[in-house]
């Protein structure tokens, strides 16, 4: 088969995939699973009313960017969850797609390129989107492409240098020609707005108040909703299994007639794509994008959500998402009374206790569930056939 | 030239910095193939107990140049102890798990050892007392000191000292049967729990050695130093080939280089389109030609294509 | 097995969130029938500007406490404030999440944050919401160019300083040929952008401009550099923590320049970690000096009794306290809505420097002191720029 055919061959098998995930639904029967999504969906609209009710709207916005996290988990997962390739750079696609919306959605353009639009460009976010995940696949590649031949910790050093790379440019490009705006950082940028409503502005729905930090978790939740969707259709596809077969043993994949080589680079490309269209999401949101919410802790943690929860099991990423972007808060919040309660005073600083804890945890949960916290099945029984062999 | 010639010994001077650390990498992964993540902390620790056991000795009184190489010799123990404890807690019950297990609770053990030091030597920098009078030397109308001297020496000692430990002694034939085979090793009566023990405390005590000659040469010390010094190290390991013990001083040293007649030239070279605020991008840059054309480092051994 | 494992993490998760949410309670202060007002304090308290943040932090809480000990009564009732401190860990994601909770925990003003990066998302939140922010110290033009009616601060922003920064060191210095580097820091890279465009003003030649990052300690590198363009005078746009270190290369490769810096290193951090390198350097502070103002000498001696030696902007968080009481007080309300518009126009004797805003939020005036290390301590030589 020529490239030409098999890239075709690709794009059809991606579209083949994700249209059988909706032809499933034609023969529908209502079951007790059925029943158990639906109270858990129910469950999952309420819930910024719920938090906002019981802890705060400072809640609802930390659920928000849990959400983000979320995606940005699953995006990760398919390049090591699925196809086993360690990513440690991967925080650089996230920036690439906010930039992606800082520059065309916020005044900023008029500042570089002042002759050509005076007021900035000011592209609708749905017209972003699709451009910020092409352009995020495309350095998914760009990284891909030179590290086909690496493995392991190799491949992770050069990961975390080209995320170390996309920062340093966006760090710096505000000269010759003021492109990024450089540790300025972008403001402005435009909010978000879906069928002509802005999300920025509290907005009433059929009688329902809903303050903007809600409307982004309903946005959130619908594109992390995608993602997972996306997510599953994949990992049961031919290509996910391919995936698989490769992070199991390269050579063997290899001989069994799978292109390891298109294969590594579409996993690359879907999973920066998932970070791209996070980080639209995330300049939108924010109205303000800089270099310093790109650095390499952050591409540490999205890893540490993979890991922790579950490596190629969608839910346990998931898990591991929401758990570390909401540990840290939680421990925020009850470091201090709870030393209150025990010794009637603040012993210890909680915001250094809070980061020892979050270390402390990681460490036991990594000893305790090697595997994470929730493990694919396919893992869990390799992990357990494992213990005679080397 | 003499600018050059500064440049150069600016380079060496930091390269060997890189390589005193990337040394202590390189032995760990040489042995278990795992990156030791918290290492930077570790020399971070060294270099604050130093500190510490330093200002507690001159302020009883005792001349600098006992009090040097006691707390020296003390921080050093303390990071073996503590090099130990966290292969104990952290590494030895994951080593049959999932390969990324164990980078996760090196990830863990970093955050906790940054943070515990944080609570223990506070937020602020410290100022490393000046004990030596630090003299410098002109070389061609470059300046070199004492103590950068003594930092090169430092390395290129303790790097002939490694060799020498792994290739002649009984201790360094049971660690290239570790690293060679772990199962065959055992089967062979060498007591593995032991030697990776061992190469946990070797490490630990030249991350001491490394956290004083850093401190000593920019005359401060942070809970926060050894983050970046690790990341550089571990990228300095992995291009002269993550394993090898000549390959971390050579991947130290052309690390040390690269940065600084990049940050250097590269200004003028383009005309002032890249400059030094580029330099890691340079030395990220070196390091992925390298792995492209030769993915397993400089003086990598080739490994078999299942690792 | 792992599902109830999950299920016991979710609760336990769940047990911790509702544990935390029970507002703290309230002091006596409220029972006794005294208006509790909270005033949030936010600033990086871990991470390595920690040692700033906390700085920031004691300097509010003085302010509050001060306030408190006077029994200040606004719309006839006695008021009680209350500090609220938040870390943002100089992340700007974190910053908006610490501020939507100042909002709901019904703050009446919000004193920070510390660093630019997190003061310019965080102001959106408190825009949106109406609340009074004073920046003690972010000083990125942008900060105030947002267009919002909330933001405000007290000390004078990169433009100013960079301007005074720049002409005293090719008028008063007589710098000919100029080198800069910057940090890439938004503080840094701002302050350094203006000095060079004031320098090149005044009639000084910028011959080098090289670049370090804020967590490096080897500078031999650029400054190798720098000595190649035989300047006579080096502008470093960055902070203490890396400005001390930097001096000490300075002298270690024989490069004998004048030595200049912004509010970053007018800090005693930056004479420990530079040692004898630090003599004769220069740094300047917005503001003018401390015992040259009324309450300032008594404020530092208090400062370091109670807590320790000022680092960097408590007296400006000290400031920034006040003007906010002054503006309720002038409003006769604590409702952000009702002393917000006082707050443009409001006159403050401070310790930093007579206070009043310009349209945007910017501090009117922008003196700016410059200082010296003499004998190892930081000497005001002079202040400039208070009349224009």
């Amino acid at each position: 088969m020529s490239r030409h055919s098999l890239c075709g061959s690709f794009c059809f098998e991606l579209l083949a995939t994700l249209l059988r995930g909706f032809c499933t639904v034609k023969n529908f029967k209502f079951t007790r699973q059925h029943l158990l999504f639906s109270l858990m969906l129910v469950a999952v609209l309420l819930l910024p009313f719920v938090t906002d009710a019981l802890l705060g709207r400072g809640w609802v916005r930390i659920v928000d960017f849990a959400m983000l996290y979320i995606m940005l988990a699953l995006g990760l997962n398919i390049v090591v969850g699925y196809a086993g390739l360690l990513d440690l750079g991967y925080i650089a696609f996230f920036a690439v797609g906010a930039y992606c919306y800082a520059l065309t959605g916020s005044p900023h353009l008029a500042l570089a390129f002042p002759m050509l639009f005076p007021d900035g460009l000011h592209l609708s976010f749905w017209l972003v989107v699709p451009l910020a995940a092409l352009l995020a696949g495309g350095f998914g590649v760009l990284l891909g492409a030179p590290t086909l031949r690496l493995r392991g910790d190799y491949l992770a050093i050069v990961t975390l240098g080209f995320g170390e790379i996309i920062r340093i440019f966006m760090n710096n490009l505000n000269a010759p020609v003021n492109l990024t705006n450089g540790p300025q950082g972008i403001s402005r940028i435009d909010p978000i707005s879906v069928a002509g409503v802005s999300l920025n502005a509290t907005q009433d729905v059929f009688g329902i108040t809903l303050p903007s930090v809600h409307l982004y978790f309903y946005l959130f939740l619908g594109f992390a909703a995608l993602v997972v969707f996306v997510s599953h259709r994949l990992e049961k596809s031919r290509i996910g299994r391919a995936w698989m077969a490769i992070r199991e043993d390269e050579i063997a994949a290899a001989s069994m007639g799978i292109n390891t080589r298109n294969l590594k680079l579409l996993a690359f490309a879907m999973g920066a794509m998932f970070g791209g269209v996070s980080g639209t999401l995330f300049a939108g949101f924010q109205g303000f994008v800089s270099p310093e919410s790109f650095s390499l802790m952050e591409s540490i943690m999205v890893l540490c959500m993979v890991v922790l929860g579950g490596m190629g099991n969608i839910y346990g990423v998931i898990l591991g998402g929401l758990l570390l972007a909401l540990l840290p808060e939680i421990l925020r919040h009850s470091v201090v009374p709870l030393q209150q309660a025990l010794f009637g005073k603040t012993l210890i600083d909680p915001e250094s206790l809070r980061m020892l804890l979050f270390g402390t945890a990681l460490i036991v949960v990594m000893l305790y569930r090697p595997a994470g916290l929730w493990p694919s099945r396919v893992r869990r029984r390799e992990l357990e056939s494992d213990e005679t062999t080397v | 030239m003499e600018i050059f010639l500064q440049q150069i010994i600016n380079g060496l001077v930091q390269g060997s910095v890189y390589a005193l650390v990337a040394l202590g990498y390189t032995m760990v992964y040489g042995i278990l193939g795992l990156i030791n993540f918290a290492h930077g902390e570790v020399v971070m620790v060294g270099a604050m107990l130093v500190l510490s056991a330093l200002t507690a000795m001159l302020g009883l009184g005792v001349p600098p140049l006992l009090a040097l190489p006691v707390s020296l010799l003390l921080a050093m123990a303390g990071c073996m102890l503590l090099g130990y404890g966290i292969e104990r807690v952290a590494y030895r019950p994951l080593r049959h798990a999932p390969r990324l297990a164990p980078l996760i609770t090196a990830i863990g053990v970093s955050i906790v050892l940054q943070n515990l030091a944080m609570m223990i030597w506070g937020r602020e920098y410290h100022a490393f007392p000046q004990l030596i009078n630090n003299q410098p030397h002109h070389i061609g109308g470059a300046i070199i000191n004492d103590i950068q001297i003594i930092i090169v020496i430092m390395a290129v000692m303790i790097m002939t000292g490694l060799m020498a430990v792994v290739h002649r002694t009984r201790l360094g034939r049971a660690m290239r049967a570790v690293a060679e085979n772990q199962h065959a090793a055992q089967l062979m009566g060498v007591d593995i729990n032991r030697v990776i023990s061992i190469t946990f405390m070797l490490g630990s005590a030249l991350a001491a050695i490394a956290g004083l000659m850093v401190s000593a040469n920019y005359g401060l010390a942070h809970y926060y130093m050894g983050f970046m010094l690790g990341l550089k190290a571990f990228t300095a390991a992995v291009l002269g080939g993550i394993g090898n013990l000549r390959g971390a001083m050579l991947g130290g040293l052309l690390l040390g280089l690269i940065e600084s007649l990049g940050a250097g030239y590269i200004g003028d070279l383009t005309g002032g389109f890249l400059g030094s605020q580029y330099q890691d991008v340079f030395a990220f840059f070196v390091l992925i030609a390298v792995l492209v054309l030769r993915p397993s480092g400089l003086l990598g051994e080739r490994l078999a294509e299942r690792a | 097995m792992s599902f109830r494992f999950v299920k016991s993490l979710l609760l336990a998760a769940l047990v911790l969130m509702l544990a935390s949410c029970g507002k703290s309670a309230t002091d006596q202060a409220a029972a006794s029938g005294d208006r509790v007002v909270r005033i949030g304090a936010v600033a990086p308290l871990t991470g390595p500007q920690a040692h700033l943040g906390k700085d920031n932090e004691n300097g509010t809480r003085m302010a509050i406490d001060d306030a408190n000990a006077k029994g200040i009564v606004i719309g006839g009732r006695k008021i009680h404030f209350e500090l609220i401190s938040e870390d943002d860990q100089a992340d700007p994601k974190t910053a908006t999440i610490v501020a939507q909770k100042l909002v709901d925990n019904e703050v009446a003003g919000v004193i920070g944050h510390l660093n630019s990066g997190t003061t310019i998302p965080a102001a959106k939140i408190y825009s949106d919401n109406g609340i009074a922010q004073i920046s003690p110290s972010a000083t990125a033009v942008s900060f105030t160019k947002q267009g919002f009616k909330t933001a405000f601060r007290v000390m004078a922003n990169d433009a100013q300083q960079g301007q005074a920064l720049g002409e005293y060191a090719v008028k008063n210095l007589g710098a000919k040929k100029i080198a800069v580097i910057d940090d890439r820091t938004a503080y840094g890279q701002g302050l350094a952008d203006e000095f060079i465009k004031a320098a090149k003003a005044a009639g000084g030649e910028i011959v080098a401009h090289e670049y370090t990052s804020d967590k490096s300690v080897d500078f031999t590198a650029v400054l190798t550099a720098v000595k190649g363009k035989q300047p006579d005078l080096l502008f470093y746009g960055g902070m203490d923590a890396q400005g001390g270190p930097m001096a000490r290369q300075l002298k270690a490769l024989a490069l004998n320049v004048k030595f200049i810096m912004g509010d970053g290193g007018y800090t005693p951090e930056f004479v420990k970690l530079a040692g004898v390198a630090a003599e004769g350097a220069y740094a300047s502070l917005p503001g003018v000096p401390l015992d040259k103002m009324p309450g300032g000498k008594a404020f530092a001696e208090r400062f370091v009794a109670k807590y320790q030696p000022i680092q960097l902007y408590a007296p400006y968080c000290y400031d920034a306290v006040n003007v906010m009481i002054a503006a309720m007080q002038k409003a006769d309300s604590v409702e952000p809505a009702k002393y917000l518009p006082a707050l443009p126009n409001i006159s403050h004797e401070g310790i930093t420097a007579r206070i009043q805003f310009d349209g945007n939020g910017d501090l009117k005036g922008g003196a700016v002191t410059l200082y010296q290390v003499r004998q190892g301590k930081w000497q005001p030589l002079e202040t400039v720029g208070a009349d224009k």
